[in-house]
């Protein structure tokens, strides 16, 4: 999630970031994805520091969004169906 | 409709077959079904027929790119003709004002990239927009210096792409956004292409274009001038026979 954090606040500041409103749901480590909030006004934002990483604690990574949902009950829904 | 994503801009090195392979698949998996990828200039066809073999396995259309770098524009002119009818996309890397200026004002050139992240080194200016508009041509716009890049390094290329892409816009020069990428870590998906377009004031519409409708198009286009068929612009044989 520094990661995360630390992109968000090299693109947009910590203004743009204060209002982002990103928190960490859950995170597989097996599977390697994770839920992150955000309010939904900064999703474009978010999606763009997501874009932005390449590397986490100095080791090449990509972050790529797979679903975007309004609800957490309706992310793991699409999830169930994109995994089937 | 279903938008058709591209990428016109992957350069693995083609000596590591596996890498070729790796990329062609990630591309795949990123909900891509376009792709080009650089050749070099002496790249023979059963080579390029290879790597195409590979993408369909992957389900994905691939299409054959070569990056010029002429030092002058007779320079340019001499590439073109001997390899506009070999290969499907033709991208100019301008490091000088006047081989821009002659990509620009060039039919035969299809995307226009200026690699340097130094302001002054990079020619997109109103003049390069008007020439291009005419011509065909289109801007493109690799993600990859924007990744790599941090700082104010990547703070003064924002501010020339943004000002590049408002020129463009005006001109109605269409925008192609490509990855760039010589590895998987430095691809991206669609989405995610069009969302780093926000950070140079490219609305929604336009990015997904660019990454979409505007490289699809050139392709299309290209491969209709390549196949036999094609007579001139306009003018194609439909029918061979003794009542045509």
């Amino acid at each position: 999630m520094d990661a995360v954090w630390s992109a968000v606040s090299k693109l947009y500041g910590e203004y743009g970031a204060s209002q982002t409103g990103l928190t960490l749901i859950d995170y597989n480590m097996e599977k390697g994805f994770a839920i992150i909030r955000a309010v939904h006004t900064a999703v474009n934002m978010v999606r763009t520091a997501l874009a932005s990483i390449t590397k986490i604690e100095n080791k090449p990574a990509a972050i790529h969004v797979l679903i975007v949902s309004g609800t957490i009950r309706a992310l793991h829904k699409k999830l169930e169906n994109r995994l089937l | 409709m279903k938008r058709i994503y591209a990428d016109l801009h992957l350069c693995p090195n083609l000596r590591d077959m596996e890498k070729v392979s790796n990329m062609i698949n990630k591309a795949s998996r990123l909900e891509y079904r376009l792709i080009a990828i650089t050749f070099p200039l002496n790249a023979k066809r059963e080579e390029i027929e290879r790597i195409r073999d590979i993408s369909r396995e992957y389900k994905i259309d691939l299409a054959s790119r070569i990056d010029l770098k002429p030092k002058s524009p007779k320079e340019l002119i001499q590439y073109l003709r001997k390899l506009r009818r070999k290969f499907e996309i033709i991208a100019v890397i301008c490091e000088s004002k006047t081989v821009a200026r002659q990509a620009a004002k060039d039919r035969r050139v299809d995307l226009l990239n200026f690699p340097s992240p130094n302001t002054h080194r990079r020619f997109f200016d109103t003049a390069e927009a008007e020439l291009a508009s005419k011509a065909l041509a289109s801007l493109e716009i690799d993600i990859k210096p924007l990744l790599i890049l941090e700082g104010p390094a990547r703070v003064r290329l924002l501010s020339s792409l943004r000002r590049e892409a408002a020129i463009a816009q005006k001109f109605h020069v269409p925008i192609v956004m490509s990855s760039g990428a010589s590895d998987e870590f430095f691809m991206r998906k669609p989405r995610d292409m069009a969302a780093l377009a926000s950070l140079f004031d490219l609305d929604e519409v336009s990015a997904l274009d660019a990454v979409s409708k505007n490289p699809t198009q050139i392709v299309k286009r290209n491969r209709e001038n390549l196949s036999p068929k094609f007579v001139a612009p306009g003018i194609k044989v439909i029918r061979k026979g003794k009542d045509c």
